[in-house]
């Protein structure tokens, strides 16, 4: 304790330099934790986005399907194989889908479309489809029409109750042919899926595809993304061949991959950053020991042992790095509120290319702890690795130079 | 009978090939409640001396013998032990540790030797009326003057309770008058408590109240007279 009190003391001997390297903490601290919470948040945004729009956390698939999306490479759905994964820790919903390609037909036009057969209302649970309806209904277990995305409506000019024709090939070679209802029309937000989706009920859709009881995935969604490693390492336990996890990174290695670099670029600037803090600290801390030479050559004179003063000294250069972190986490504090519940809306060609890929043109931040606790980690090590040469010096100065000061 | 024997010290600088002889094989011995000072011209050695005898600066050749321990025989940690049990310290500036007050750094070579918290401040109380400044315990190093500071530096190297102490030009930068107090002051404490004290000196009156005088010439003993 009076280790601390003399090294908290010493801290204040120069007050003004003191401040500015606790400043240098502080305004670093403050960038990397602001910086931090709004990558993290827009990643988790854009994962949520593309997750809940699309593939979910995980899906499970027959094993070849992934190579080959065909109708062929489909898999039976068991009542076993359901509950298993259904009652797997961290697991919230699970949703049947088959999916495939179809032509859509009209008297004048004809487009591909991507087809969805999905269970309504477990589909609700994950993507909240009703949503994005913009006319109609929603569709429900068991019926026969279908709900067509905006963008391909426009193209074959087709309004709400009007009949879409759709032609594939079903399982195993049989043609699939069949004439439906349009019940709904959907305004997705990625304008290159509003061009060519057509979401069916999974029984008609099988029907189609004459693929009874058969899926392409099993969409399986957790709470949040921090609890998918551990309900992937519980599915890996039950799912095995003839059938496959997948995981979202897996299924979008893009998305992925764009996140990696996005986040390394931040790394590298926080880590520009924290080089120049260190050297801030670094400084203080050099000037500190040249100015005190003699003081600390008295002090082992008296019989201080040089062990204790490096602890002096140490807990010196731990104090400017702990005062300028919870300095910049006050400071950090309101700023990350306020956008937190304020996201930057994004404008130009960020925002036409978020919403390209389905995402939302927002920059969102995070509370997420690693937001901060990663910036007292690196204090730590930087203050910690600068901390080394006080005690150091202090074993190794000569003590009748340093009492000549 | 001596508490503290030096055999054959020497101490050479070697500095850019140049020898550079402080001390040249000085023998001398100091007995309890002396009241000594080592005077001389300087560069005579005098500090020199006194570092090697107060086990801070480490010796060519010779012995430094306290308590029948030769210190240089001691490991770094042991003979930083040993200044704290044995050996008080007062400095020409002074040195207070600039960050705790007058009461604080009497109390801080208490605080090294693990005495309890009732003992230490008992302590520091009456030495620091002892030396004059009772009222200022609560007082910074920069708000005391330079004899004010020399007094709590007095009191310092009291605190541990040391065998002897070794002052070098302990009056170097004091007025007269505080030069006339802080003497009084250690030469009372040498007689009531009967504590050596050794002092490197330039000053007169240091030598006049001395009861003993080492006259240092080119790093070897010229005189030594017991008044």
């Amino acid at each position: 304790m009076e280790n601390l009190k003399i090294a908290w003391r010493n801290l204040w001997r120069n007050k003004k330099r003191t401040l500015i390297t606790v400043a240098s903490v502080f305004f670093g601290v403050l960038i990397s934790t602001l910086m931090s919470s709004m990558q993290e948040g827009s990643y988790s945004t854009m994962v949520d986005n593309i997750v809940k729009f699309y593939s979910g956390y995980l899906q499970v698939q027959s094993y070849e399907y992934w190579e080959n999306k065909t109708i062929n490479n489909t898999f039976e759905l068991t009542e076993e194989l359901l509950q298993k994964v259904s009652e797997t820790d961290r697991i919230t919903h699970v949703a049947p889908r088959l999916e495939s390609f179809a032509l859509a037909s009209t008297e004048n036009e004809s487009r591909g479309t991507i087809l969805f057969g999905i269970n309504s209302e477990k589909e609700e649970e994950i993507t909240g489809i009703s949503k994005w309806l913009s006319s109609g209904e929603i569709l429900k277990s068991g019926d026969d029409g279908l709900l067509i995305a905006s963008g391909l409506a426009q193209y074959l000019q087709l309004e709400l109750h009007d009949t879409l024709v759709l032609l594939g090939q079903g399982y195993h070679g049989v043609s699939a042919a069949g004439k439906y209802p349009i019940k709904g029309i959907v305004d997705l937000p990625a304008p290159d899926l509003n061009r060519q989706m057509v979401y069916m009920d999974l029984e008609t859709c099988q029907e189609f595809y004459s693929a009874d009881n058969m899926l392409t995935s099993l969409i399986v969604m957790v709470k949040d993304p921090y609890d998918l490693p551990h309900a992937r390492h519980s599915l890996k336990k039950i799912i095995h061949e003839p059938y496959r996890l997948m995981s979202w990174d897996e299924m979008q290695p893009e998305l992925k991959q764009m996140i990696e670099a996005d986040r390394a670029g931040g790394t590298i600037m926080k880590g520009i950053l924290y080089i120049i803090i260190g050297f801030g600290i670094l400084g203080t801390i050099t000037m500190m020991l040249a100015e005190r030479r003699r003081e600390m050559g008295v002090m082992v004179a008296i019989g201080l042992q040089r062990a204790r003063l490096g602890i002096i000294l140490f807990y010196e250069t731990i104090l400017i790095g702990i005062v300028g972190v919870i300095c910049g986490f006050l400071g950090s504090i309101p700023v990350i509120s306020y956008f937190y519940n304020n996201p930057v809306k994004l404008t130009g060609d960020a925002a036409g290319t978020m919403i390209d890929m389905g995402i939302e043109p927002y920059l969102y931040f995070t509370w997420l702890p690693s937001v901060f606790y990663n910036q007292v980690i690196t204090i730590f090590v930087i203050t910690f690795l600068i901390g080394i040469i006080p005690v150091t010096t202090s074993f190794r100065f000569v003590l009748s130079k340093a009492l000549r000061g | 009978m001596s508490i503290i024997n030096i055999k054959n010290l020497t101490k050479i600088y070697d500095g850019s090939g140049l020898e550079v002889v402080a001390v040249n094989n000085i023998n001398l011995e100091f007995a309890k409640g002396e009241f000594a000072a080592i005077v001389g011209p300087s560069g005579s050695g005098k500090t020199t001396l006194l570092n090697m005898l107060g086990g801070l600066d480490r010796p060519t050749s010779g012995e430094v013998v306290i308590d029948n321990q030769n210190i240089w025989e001691l490991s770094s940690r042991k003979l930083t032990n040993f200044r704290l049990k044995n050996i008080g310290f007062v400095f020409q500036s002074y040195n207070l540790i600039p960050v705790l007050t007058a009461g604080e750094n009497t109390e801080f070579i208490m605080h090294l030797q693990g005495r309890s918290k009732n003992e230490r401040q008992n302590r520091t109380k009456e030495l620091l009326e002892a030396v004059g400044i009772g009222d200022r315990l609560k007082s910074r190093p920069n708000k005391l003057s330079g004899g004010q500071q020399q007094r709590v530096a007095v009191a310092r190297a009291l605190a541990s309770k040391p065998t002897f102490i070794l002052a070098d030009e302990p009056t170097a930068n004091l007025d007269s008058k505080s030069t006339e107090t802080l003497l009084d002051i250690m030469e009372t404490l040498n007689k009531t408590e009967n504590i050596t004290f050794i002092f490197s000196t330039h000053d007169a009156r240091v030598m006049k109240k001395a009861r003993r005088v080492i006259t240092l010439v080119d790093g070897k003993v010229d005189s030594d007279v017991t008044k």
